[in-house]
């Protein structure tokens, strides 16, 4: 029980979540909420996995697996854009559909050795930093290091570029948008279709890095649920996401972790010795991940963490008495 | 003298929708340089009309012509890029972004990095020349409804249009910001500017109009005409087709006990702060108590805490001596309580539901339309069918959902409404804001019969003239407290009461 290796474990595990929320981040500022995280990100995992295995390529498998869950994003978007469907309903179809999929497709696979994996290394310079440098720059995936990069520049275009000023605007007022010639219809797919394509990314992370290999519905185990929580506790800000990703992931590597040691704090470890209070802790993420749902769509706090204003609400124009 | 050319012609623009003939074969005419309004009941096809020439709405027939080019414009994107911006009766700005941001929404320029500080200066700059003062900085939602609509004119005119559609503009304004407007869209003509302004206030159009054009049920009805050579009555047959009765009639009558008691009333708003600080206020039967204050100081409070639906922190309110305070509505409407409310659209009728629904929202407890837990759809309709044949709602059907019904029509299917349940007491916010003249005579008619009738009746107002000419007493609203009360209509006394200054 290092506090160092839960730490920097934390951050390995914490990738996925960035990605995953980074990308329903995109998704919900055009104003479309997608509840299929989790099916993208395990059809993400499985093509990718599928893919660097059979070509001994892993950058391949990545592409990929981002490709596959950015195509499975788009019917989410047709059903939600163009047909106007209740974007819960719908986004809950597609977690089983993805999840189906990946499991019928992904039959076999997981008695497939891990083949070819991403790289990770250390980063000279960083990694001497004392404390940070063991954490963030030792022997890290290089996933992780393009999360470091990722977040920022997400923050970067969403606040300060003129593509990320309408990205805000269609998630607020779609109207306005439009009336300055916005193509709100466009735009929504495209940022689904990020969206998408981050959930594979996240999958593929998993599947090729973090935790090598495919376990039909176990590899991402939940994780996508918990991105979506982490879009409302990061107020729909990529640098806030990475923060609530990394904390995340720690507190999940701290849960297995707990219950090694014989002793814990010089007393016998109960988390060792009470099988039921680990199921207990091994809960909490989710836990925490179903309180901030249910508490955040609540108008009021919604209103009052800065959700996008029309997020779930199809855009029609021209309609009378919105 | 140059001739005066166009800048706009439309021709023969025809325009369905499902059960309407919004616009029947329409032309109308824009010259360089001249502020031209557009005159018409609620429902008459103007906001139609101008949606089109804005890119918002596709022509079913006819044709436009701008600058002397034939166009089509399948989005507002052309529209705009062709010289026309529109101001939309609701207004088009991001309310989480700032002003620089919301003009530069849907530009291609700046390519990618926002250097905003550059705008802003630009901003700034334009809003020198055109006499449009407003922060560059400051997010929409601090800014009051005339700043955000000076917004609107700033994002158009940095686009280049030179053609401004401005859809009631004035609805949402006060006295000082109408007159501020006038004074910049005046100017804005003498830079070479042409505006189309859409009102149903007539004296306005008279103010600021040079030449008008009237609508009714989707056709031109008068074109042409110059404001010179025409009066506010004539408009107003033009736009009705019958006389108009500016002067109300209101016969004498002296007020019966107290119905409605507000005692010490104090209640926050949505943010929390005080809204009302120990208000006192009673209406008799058969009397109409105007309140007159500056919008923003517990009006919109008052009415919701006195109808149950915002909660009391203190004081009482009392319906022929039965307390109601932070009771639940449906007993404030059992006891007689009648609510006209501010937002028709949201708050006053059920948007998606048909006019039988929004209709019986009152009756449907009571035989013969409830029996025990069931609902007579026939009984329903007959009763929605009825209302709509006395209280002449104009719609293809009682089926027809209620958003697509125009303001005037919205309007009198809530009086009706509210008036069949036979109340003792009722509270009117606004009552008619946004209606054509005819209209509010139609609204005023009703709400003088229900004080011949007994009720008590609170109006709560911004129009001054509507205040003066209904009620029996108006008493002055200013942070949260009457703070005054005027019986001889010196309008005077109340404009000072109403700024805090007595
Ligand atoms: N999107 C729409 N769908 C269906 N009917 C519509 C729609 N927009 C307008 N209408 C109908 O077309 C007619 C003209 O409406 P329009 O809004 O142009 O009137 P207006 O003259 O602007 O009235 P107001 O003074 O109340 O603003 C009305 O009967 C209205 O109900
Ligand atoms: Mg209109």
């Amino acid at each position: 029980m290092d506090p160092i290796i839960i730490l920097q474990a934390g951050v390995a595990t914490g990738t996925v979540l960035l990605f995953a929320t980074i990308g329903e981040i995109f998704a919900e500022r055009a104003g479309v909420l997608n509840l299929g995280v989790e099916g993208m990100m395990l059809m993400g995992a499985m093509s990718a996995f599928s893919v660097a295995n059979s070509t001994g390529n892993a950058w391949l498998g990545v592409l990929v697996g981002m490709l596959v869950a950015g195509l499975l994003s788009q019917l989410h978007a047709f059903i939600v854009i163009q047909l106007q469907a209740d974007q819960v309903v719908s986004g809950l179809a597609l977690t089983f559909v993805g999840t189906g999929l990946s499991l019928v497709l992904g039959e076999g696979l997981s008695k497939a050795g891990a083949g070819a994996l991403l790289p990770r290394f250390s980063l000279p310079g960083l990694a001497a930093i004392p404390f940070l440098g063991p954490i963030f720059f030792t022997n890290q995936s290089v996933m992780v290091y393009l999360g470091y990069l990722l977040a920022p520049a997400a923050w970067y275009y969403i606040y300060h570029t003129r593509p990320g000023m309408n990205l805000r605007a269609i998630g607020e007022y779609p109207a306005a948008a439009d009336s300055m010639g916005v193509n709100i219809y466009r735009l929504r797919y495209f940022y689904v279709f990020v969206g998408g394509m981050l959930a594979g990314l996240a999958g593929a992370t998993i599947s090729l890095a973090v935790s090598p290999g495919w376990f039909s519905e176990l590899t991402t185990g939940g994780q996508g649920w918990i991105a979506v929580g982490l879009v409302i506790f990061a107020q729909w800000n990529p640098l806030r996401a990475m923060f609530g990703a990394y904390a995340f992931g720690a507190l999940r590597r701290l849960i297995l972790d707990i219950q090694g040691p014989a002793l814990l704090f010089g007393a016998s470890n109960i988390f060792k010795t009470h099988q039921s209070l680990t199921y207990f802790l091994e809960m909490l993420p989710y836990a925490f991940t179903v309180i901030i749902l249910v508490i955040g769509s609540r108008e009021a706090v919604r209103n009052r963490l800065g959700a996008p204003a029309a997020l779930g609400v199809p855009y029609v124009r021209g309609e009378r008495g919105r | 003298m140059i001739e005066p050319s166009s800048v706009i012609q439309m021709r023969g623009i025809v325009k369905r929708f499902p059960g309407v003939l919004a616009s029947d074969h329409v032309d109308f005419e824009l010259r360089r340089g001249e502020i031209h309004a557009l005159l018409g009941e609620n429902g008459a096809g103007k906001s139609t009309l101008m949606n089109i020439l804005a890119g918002l709405y596709r022509a079913d027939e006819g044709t436009i012509v701008v600058h002397d080019k034939p166009v089509n414009f399948s989005s507002p994107r052309q529209a705009i890029q062709a010289g026309i911006g529109m101001i939309h009766q609701h207004f088009m700005l991001v309310p989480s972004q700032s002003v620089t941001e919301n003009i530069l929404l849907g530009l291609d320029h700046p390519r990618f990095r926002l250097r905003l500080a550059e705008n802003e200066r630009r901003v700034a700059e334009l809003g020198e020349q055109f006499g449009l003062k407003v922060d560059p900085k400051a997010k929409i939602w601090q800014l009051s409804v005339g700043e955000q609509q000076r917004v609107e004119i700033l994002k158009m005119l940095y686009r280049g249009a030179d053609i401004l559609i401005l859809d009631e503009p004035t609805a949402v304004l006060g006295p000082a910001e109408t007159e501020q407007l006038f004074k910049t869209l005046r100017g804005m003509t003498t830079q070479g500017k042409s505006i189309i302004f859409i009102s149903h206030k007539l004296n306005e159009v008279m103010a600021i109009a040079d030449r008008v054009t009237v609508m009714r049920r989707g056709k031109v009805t008068a074109a042409d005409v110059s404001t010179k050579s025409t009066s506010t009555a004539e408009l107003a047959r033009l736009m009705v087709g019958r006389e108009v009765l500016f002067r109300v009639q209101k016969q004498p009558q002296t007020p019966g006990p107290v119905v409605l008691a507000i005692e010490d009333l104090t209640a926050t708003n949505d943010r929390g702060l005080p809204a009302l600080q120990k208000l006192n206020l009673q209406v008799h039967a058969g009397e109409i108590v105007g309140l007159a204050g500056v919008a923003g100081n517990g009006q919109r409070e008052l009415a919701e805490v006195a109808t149950g639906l915002r909660r009391a922190a203190s004081g009482r309110i009392l319906l022929n001596g039965e307390n109601l305070t932070n009771q639940p509505v449906r007993r404030a409407i059992a006891r007689g309580l009648a609510h006209v409310p501010e937002d028709r659209n949201r708050v006053g009728s059920s948007p998606n539901l048909s006019l039988t629904d929004n209709m019986i929202m009152k009756q449907y407890l009571q035989s013969p339309i409830g029996r025990g837990w069931q609902l007579d759809a026939g009984e329903a309709a007959a009763f929605a069918q009825r209302l709509k044949q006395s209280y002449e709602i104009s719609a293809p059907s009682v089926e027809t959902q209620a958003r697509l019904l125009s303001g005037g029509n919205l309007q009198r299917l809530i009086l009706a409404r509210e008036i069949t349940a036979q109340p003792k007491a009722m509270i009117a916010m606004q009552p008619t804001q946004g209606l054509d003249v005819g209209a509010v005579e139609v609204v005023h008619r009703l709400l003088l019969e229900q004080r011949q009738q007994g009720v008590a009746i609170l109006l709560i107002s911004e129009e001054l003239d509507e205040l003066l000419s209904l009620s029996d007493r108006v008493a002055v609203i200013y942070e949260g407290a009457i703070v005054g009360e005027v019986t001889d209509g010196d309008i005077e006394k109340i404009g000072q009461l109403m700024t805090g200054s007595v």
